[in-house]
């Protein structure tokens, strides 16, 4: 579905992407891991094309991204740090892209009812906790019932409650056969979610295979354990 | 298009500034019809209130309100919307509402004392005034991350046109006294839009002073119709220009 | 010896009186043309002309007598003649219309023109398009009233002046409304006259023109949008008296233009709208006093070279300048004026302000050394500047100033 060609990313000299290719397909739920500041959000970005590559190509079932903005009908995207108008509240807001998206079919409501937004939702954004910025976000990817769900850092700030519910509804995501691309810390979260997983470093993959070919090519059956391994495996 | 300016045009007329600008204006569009005794006075104190404070306010609101709408932006720029229309919304969104903002302010009370040609370009030059701020505003903002030193760089500008050009239009003029030199002198304050708009509004007003040894080419280039387009023409590139810039940036800005 | 010419005439009066006779011109008239009238009429007759279109040329008055005309009968030049020639005294003429005048530059055909002549009475007449209107040469108590005089002139060489006086004396020049031509009303060695109550409006270049004209008075006379003004040079003893002077706008445009005066008074006069209301050069001993200057460009430009001249007690509303000047040297008086732009302050209460008023701004000097600057009028920068100068001044003389401005505007 998406294809990433050669892409690479200065920001002034440090380079951020470096000649990063990639192919994303549908059914896929992909586990985008690494450390901080190895490219990971920027990627995401340039997927979004909030970020422009300074080098290369992003298709979109086949077709390149620049000057398109259709595609984007079929992409859910939370970010890290969801950061809205802060004089809108939050039912002004929702109200805001649903009016801008122009989507026909019906709208996914369920994490809006199951995160309890409706009887806060006159709050102004500027007051809600990092918490509740992030419950918005999470509808507001997850509303119009896209193809493609890009989470960053999806849990982050979520209670486990709210982290569980989140959980629940990407699985029932994925089965529906959606690509899913989330980005992680907290890689025991993304156990029985994930069919392939990403590394990246330094703005370069270093790796990119289904869970299966991880959990045999390490032995283990943790996310988080069979990447300690391969980490230590390849700084040896 | 129309949607997102609309958000905009309603989260602007939320803010107390506009609205205190809205009352500021008005209030002293009226003192001054209403204690000075003849319109002409009036008008030329107003004018004061076009060249000085109209543009401040605008420039200084417009980068300030556009550094505070990066979330939003950042929020629409995620969605499936074109970078162009969301850019020319907020521009629009800015634009209509410090425009309604100056015709409620200023409009109505020459509208009322000065139903003529002259309040009729006083309302028009200030508005081409307010919008050409604004595109430089939203050009300042797209310029640096930074948003104090965009706000320096709109103050910068702002003090640039009012007051340090002229300066350096009147040092000219003293180092070429002796050549023929108000022809070029004219064309030069003519590339600044706040002397434009000042001498368009003159040669409505101060005809008698103007029409002297400079003033008869004064009325040669600015009085006649031609001249008036071309004034008005010069306002539009003022407005035009540093917007489609701001406007290629954005396109190519990295959120 | 005058005293014996008027006894004289006297007794010649009362003896013609009881032959004088009152012949008819028109249509259907004994005669037909003024000319055949002319030549059979005496001294002291009286001929009334009817209305109808008369073109006989150029008809001269040679004789002591009323031309009256009745229904403005019309008498046309056909742009070849000078229509009437008064070359006796005592000649009335009025009721007509006098149109299409000849046009020449070498010698001046008018309207109506007076040679040499005494006591001549112009009056009620309406010249249209001719090429001087009325023109007095070497006349002496003539009087020159309620005419219409309208040209429609372009260009300064192609057109004479309304009403022409040269070399005459003790005219009398009243009530007449001249329009489109040169000058309005023109005086070359013209003395103890007095001009009251005209309209000069619209005339190429000034609405009154004299020199070398002394002991004149101009009184309640209204001047409006002529080119340039009014220019009065060369002369001593004049009186202006409550004129108005009107919309004289452009480049050396004049409300009045005074060059090498002495001892006038200009009491009482308005000046409205001008780019110049008042412009002093080599003028001497001048009372300027109960004026108003009002929207003008410049109210009063005073050159270095005037002397004693006093300016009191007049009103300066919504000029952009007052005053200006081309030098430091300051050889007149200012006191008791009132100016719109002053902003002291009266405690004692004595309806004079507490500090003096400096009626040149800096921005006027600039301009006196460099026009072009104009172009910054009322730009945030000049603003600044003229402030600063008020609070310190430094550039413009400290002397040039009003020590006792009125609080309020005199009612004038």
């Amino acid at each position: 579905m998406i294809e990433l060609i050669n892409i690479k990313k200065n920001f002034g000299k440090t380079e951020v992407l470096k000649n990063v290719s990639l192919m994303l397909d549908a059914g896929q739920c992909i586990g985008l891991i690494g450390p901080n500041a190895c490219g990971k959000t920027t990627m995401i970005k340039a997927i979004l094309s909030m970020v422009i590559p300074s080098e290369g190509k992003i298709l979109f079932n086949g077709n390149n991204i620049i000057g398109d903005v259709a595609y984007k009908n079929h992409i859910g995207y939370m970010p890290q740090i969801g950061r809205y108008p802060e004089n809108m509240s939050i039912r002004q807001v929702v109200n805001m892209i649903k009016n801008i998206r122009k989507y026909n079919s019906p709208i996914d409501e369920e994490l809006w009812h199951a995160f309890g937004l409706d009887p806060v939702s006159d709050k102004k954004m500027s007051t809600l906790s990092g918490g509740t910025t992030q419950k918005v976000s999470a509808t507001l990817a997850f509303l119009f019932n896209p193809d493609i769900l890009i989470l960053d850092e999806p849990t982050a700030g979520l209670d486990p409650l709210a982290a569980e519910v989140l959980r629940d509804k990407i699985i029932k995501e994925r089965e529906k056969g959606k690509l899913i691309l989330i980005t992680s810390h907290l890689l025991n979260e993304l156990d029985d979610l994930l069919t392939h997983v990403i590394f990246m470093q330094d703005g370069e993959i270093i790796l990119h295979e289904t869970i299966e070919d991880l959990y045999a090519g390490t032995g283990e059956t943790k996310i988080s354990k069979a990447i300690n391994n391969l980490l230590k495996s390849i700084r040896k | 298009m129309k949607k997102i300016t609309g958000f905009v045009i309603t989260d602007i007329l939320k803010n107390k500034i506009i609205l205190f600008y809205t009352l500021i204006l008005a209030v002293f569009s009226w003192s001054v019809f209403s204690l000075e005794d003849n319109t002409a006075k009036g008008v030329l104190s107003l004018l004061n209130v076009i060249l000085l404070t109209v543009p401040l306010v605008s420039i200084i609101f417009s980068n300030i309100y556009m550094y505070n709408s990066s979330e939003f932006i950042e929020l629409l720029v995620s969605q499936p919307i074109q970078r162009k229309t969301i850019w020319s919304s907020l521009f629009t969104g800015l634009v209509i509402a410090m425009n309604m903002a100056y015709l409620l302010g200023v409009g109505i009370p020459v509208l009322i004392f000065v139903p003529d040609m002259t309040g009729l370009i006083i309302i028009l030059t200030g508005m081409m005034i307010s919008t050409i701020f604004i595109s430089i505003a939203v050009l300042c903002s797209i310029l640096t991350r930074d948003k104090a030193r965009g706000i320096g760089f709109a103050i910068i500008t702002w003090l640039f046109l009012t007051l340090i050009y002229d300066g350096l239009v009147l040092f000219l003029m003293f180092q070429f006294s002796d050549y023929p030199i108000e022809k070029p002198m004219v064309i030069v304050s003519a590339l600044n839009p706040i002397d434009l708009a000042r001498i368009m509004v003159l040669l409505q007003v101060d005809v008698s002073a103007l029409m002297g040894y400079t003033g008869a080419i004064f009325k040669q280039i600015f009085g006649t119709s031609l001249g008036l387009i071309v004034s008005f023409g010069l306002m539009m590139l003022w407005i035009i220009i540093p917007f489609l810039i701001s406007l290629k940036k954005f396109k190519n800005k990295d959120l | 010896m005058k005293k014996y010419l008027y006894i004289v005439c006297f007794l010649v009066f009362c003896i013609n009186k009881s032959t004088a006779k009152t012949i008819h011109v028109g249509p259907g008239k004994t005669y037909k043309s003024i000319r055949s009238a002319l030549s059979y009429a005496d001294n002291f007759d009286t001929i009334i002309v009817h209305h109808s279109q008369y073109k006989e040329g150029n008809i001269v008055i040679n004789k002591r007598i009323a031309l009256l005309g009745e229904g403005w009968p019309v008498l046309d030049g056909q742009h070849k003649y000078e229509v009437i020639s008064i070359k006796a005294d005592n000649v009335v003429f009025s009721g007509f219309q006098v149109q299409n005048s000849g046009f020449a530059t070498l010698h001046d055909p008018g309207g109506i023109k007076v040679y040499d002549g005494i006591g001549v009475i112009i009056e009620n007449n309406i010249l249209e398009n001719n090429f001087f209107g009325i023109y007095i040469q070497y006349g002496k108590n003539c009087i020159v009233r309620n005419n219409r005089i309208k040209a429609y002139g372009v260009e300064e060489q192609q057109i004479g002046n309304g009403i022409h006086c040269w070399k005459s004396d003790s005219l009398q020049i009243i009530g007449n409304n001249v329009q489109g031509h040169r000058d309005g009303i023109y005086f070359e060695f013209v003395t103890h006259s007095v001009i009251w109550r005209n309209i000069s409006k619209n005339n190429i270049r000034y609405g009154l023109h004299f020199m070398f004209s002394n002991d004149d008075a101009y009184i309640n006379n209204f001047f409006d949008q002529n080119g340039a003004g009014v220019a009065v040079m060369y002369t001593k003893n004049v009186v202006m008296y409550s004129n108005t002077f009107k919309n004289s706008k452009g480049d050396a445009a004049y409300g009045i233009l005074l060059k090498d005066i002495s001892d006038a008074e200009i009491i009482g006069n308005r000046f409205l709208d001008n780019t110049i209301a008042l412009y002093l050069e080599g003028a001497n001993r001048m009372l300027i006093k109960k004026n108003v200057f009002s929207g003008n460009g410049w109210g009063l430009k005073i050159q270095a070279n005037c002397m004693d001249n006093v300016i009191t007690e007049n009103n300066f509303y919504a000029n952009t300048f007052d005053v200006a000047t081309n030098g430091s040297l300051v050889l007149n008086t200012f006191d008791r004026n009132y100016w719109d732009k002053y902003e002291g302050y009266d405690m004692d209460k004595n309806s004079f302000g507490d500090v003096p008023y400096h009626p040149l701004s800096l921005f006027s000097t600039i301009i006196e050394n460099n026009p072009t600057a104009m172009l910054l009028y009322r730009s945030f920068m000049v603003s600044l500047m003229e402030r600063t100068e008020k609070l310190i001044p430094s550039l413009t003389p400290d002397i040039f100033r009003d020590n006792q401005p009125v609080m309020k505007p005199y009612k004038l």
